[in-house]
């Protein structure tokens, strides 16, 4: 038994902060001072508590630090370690609601965690942490009471929508799978998180990797697969590592092998790693990169439901989604309908990023409004300047401007401006950026990122590059800004996948509110035109 | 010239994953510092997969490389989340420190810059990754002084 905690964040944010080298400084501290048999030194994900720098949070006094160096350790040590007094000047009180550790209540403010619910609160790379909360409850359930047609009615019942970005019902896309006749079929996690603003995903998986495995297992039964795949981005070594080892747990409990339980349900997980391709979030790309070959989207029909990976029937579901299937579960399909609004269902994981004061990652249920999240759960704009716009859902996200802070987020609403809820990135932007380059940051990125399948995506996204440059460099003219949006309506037409398709989508939309500023620059006096427009 | 028998024991150390070109790319690469015509054509006589899918395979994914590369590789995000808080003002410092452009290898070999999607490190923006390290709240200064250190350590170790 160990007097003490101290619990520290080890996620992305926290290691970008140097919390890696704290941990290891703290811990050598502690054999030093001889604690180590007394205080115990756990990780966790994210506290949600960020660009505060190092987070560590003392147990069972529940005193959060931030900004913590190495310089700090021996005075934690001495003073609230061995002494109990609190060291006042890293002592950070304006702890956000949703991130208190101690609080077992599930509704947080503004915020009600379904699927971040142990994210900070256990320890990801333990299965005892995630089976004492509730954890392979709900698969225990399936297993032993429910047949898989009846995991599969609750997932409909629920009327769950896909937290990928399309937001296709789970449990129709599950039926279609279910449908078919074949000896293997698979799930696939889609961990493949690359679009610009989202780092949801990363967390879920970091912070509470075994969520997600019962979610795959529950699916699994559910469609009467074999085999499910964790498709990992190359770059998320850290995801990599703890799901990996949170797979290696759960074969070892049982969970995963062959005959489950007695049950005869014999399901396995492993993980894949991407090898930087963002189109390979496109879920016949990822079909084809597990398949060992270049991440390029297949034609559609087949669906992979009935044609997938290796040609079988195969759901790809994403992160989130699954990680919220073992609640639904356990709770109910009337639960999760009475959360959010009524044409979608449930909470939302969004990652507040770009001009905001208190940037993370926050779940809501839906109907939130944007002045909500900016305000309120964000804490406003930095340095006093004026909200401009934000873009929803990623890159590829509709716009929204002043005009839209009472919105309250749901499919129906967001739709009526060409919005969606995309990957819950919510991207906010002070007024002191031109819109223009705005714009083409991001043609910049879909030309990086057009696979180079098909020639409307692959010309047209350079093509948009070039015409905005030529506007933001001084020498563009009004009729620019016509073929600009020309191009963009054929890029929507024709485009081969969602990628060329929806690369457009922002580029319209802030053309839409902040029209006047591409005019102005067309209008300004040409400039003397620079070596490399 | 390399040694090339490496490769079938990488390629026979994934016997049992099925299509597992992917991983044997990282490994090879890994072993061999960047993916050759030499060391291509080798894995595809092991592994009996055309010469072309593996060049196709090895040109797609930006973790691959066919051409040698830095003892450190910087990956800077210019992504919107980082460009609205100054990346841009960043990667120009960083460029202009290392004395190249990004796809570029430092004049030692020491550095090679390029550019990365989205690391997801939104709330510490804005952010670069070295090898496998990440560093984010970046400033010009901030960015410089991290390659002076990796600078320094590099030549300490040599």
């Amino acid at each position: 038994m160990h007097r003490m905690h101290v619990i520290i964040a080890m996620d992305p944010h926290t290691i970008a902060q140097g919390a890696r080298s704290i941990k290891d400084a703290l811990v050598k501290n502690l054999e030093l001072a001889g604690l180590s048999n007394e205080i115990k030194v756990v990780e966790t994900g994210s506290l949600g508590i960020y660009n505060k720098g190092v987070v560590l949070v003392v147990f069972p006094d529940g005193i959060y630090y931030t900004g913590v160096k190495i310089a700090d350790l021996s005075e934690i040590i001495s003073e609230h370690l061995v002494k109990g007094r609190v060291v006042e000047r890293l002592h950070y009180r304006d702890i956000p609601e949703e991130s208190r550790a101690e609080e077992k209540a599930p509704r947080f403010g503004k915020q009600l965690r379904v699927v971040l619910k142990n994210a900070g609160i256990i320890d990801p790379e333990s299965i005892e942490e995630y089976i004492a909360q509730d954890g392979y409850e709900a698969y225990g359930k399936a297993l032993t009471e429910m047949k898989p047609a009846d995991v599969l009615q609750t997932v409909k019942d629920s009327g769950m929508l896909g937290r990928g970005g399309a937001f296709f019902p789970t449990g129709v896309k599950w039926g279609f799978a279910a449908a078919e006749k074949a000896k293997e079929k698979y799930i696939i996690c889609n961990a493949d998180e690359g679009e610009p603003g989202t780092f949801k995903d990363r967390l879920i998986l970091e912070g509470d990797p075994h969520a997600v495995l019962e979610g795959m297992c529950l699916a699994g039964y559910a469609v009467g697969a074999t085999m499910g795949y964790v498709y990992i981005r190359g770059e998320y070594y850290m995801s990599i590592a703890r799901v990996r080892r949170a797979i290696e747990q759960a074969r070892k409990n049982g969970l995963l092998g062959k005959n489950i339980f007695g049950s005869g349900f014999s399901f396995d997980i492993e993980v894949r790693e991407g090898a930087g391709a963002y189109i390979c979030g496109e879920e016949t790309a990822l079909i084809e990169s597990i398949e060992g070959k270049r991440g390029e989207p297949r034609d559609k029909p087949p669906f992979p439901p009935s044609v997938g990976l290796w040609g079988k029937p195969t759901i790809v579901n994403n992160v989130e989604t699954l990680a919220t299937v073992p609640q639904i579960l356990l709770k109910g399909a009337a639960w999760y309908k009475s959360l959010g609004t009524e044409s979608t269902p449930g909470t939302k994981v969004f990652t507040l990023v770009g001009n905001i004061n208190n940037p993370g990652l926050i779940e809501v249920p839906l109907g939130i409004t944007l002045r909500e999240i900016i305000y309120d759960i964000g804490h406003g704009i930095p340095n006093g300047r004026g909200f401009k716009l934000a873009q929803l859902g990623g890159t590829t996200g509709g716009i929204l401007t002043s005009e839209h802070l009472d919105l309250p987020f749901d499919l129906v609403n967001l739709r009526s401006i060409d919005a969606g809820l995309g990957s819950g990135a919510l991207l906010v932007v002070d007024d002191t950026h031109n819109v223009v380059e705005l714009v083409q940051n991001f043609a910049e990125f879909f030309n990086h990122e057009s696979c180079g399948k098909c020639t409307m995506c692959r010309e047209g996204t350079g093509r948009l590059v070039e015409l905005l440059h030529k506007l933001t460099s001084g020498c563009g003219a009004e009729s620019d800004i016509a073929l600009i949006e020309r191009l963009a309506s054929a890029m929507m037409k024709s485009a081969f996948c969602g990628l060329g398709q929806a690369a457009p989508v922002p580029i319209l939309g802030c053309l839409r509110y902040f029209r006047d500023e591409f005019t102005a620059l067309a209008q300004q006096k040409r400039q003397q035109i620079p070596a490399n427009a | 010239m390399p040694d090339l028998s490496r490769i079938d024991e990488i390629v026979a150390s994934y016997q049992s994953t099925k299509s597992p070109l992917i991983y044997i790319l990282k490994d090879v690469q890994k072993e061999f510092g960047f993916l050759s015509e030499s060391v291509l054509t080798q894995v595809a006589r092991v592994t009996r997969i055309p010469l072309s899918d593996i060049y196709g395979v090895a040109t797609f994914y930006s973790l691959f490389t066919t051409k040698p590369k830095g003892q450190h590789i910087v990956r800077c995000c210019n992504n919107a989340p980082c460009w609205v808080n100054g990346s841009e003002e960043v990667l120009q410092k960083i460029k202009e420190y290392l004395e190249i452009e990004t796809g570029e290898t430092t004049g030692d070999g020491t550095f090679t810059l390029e550019f990365t999607s989205c690391l997801g490190l939104c709330a510490v923006a804005p952010v670069m990754m070295i090898d496998d390290q990440v560093f984010g709240n970046l400033t010009p200064e901030k960015a410089v002084a991290i390659l002076r250190d990796y600078k320094t350590k590099g030549s300490a170790n040599a």
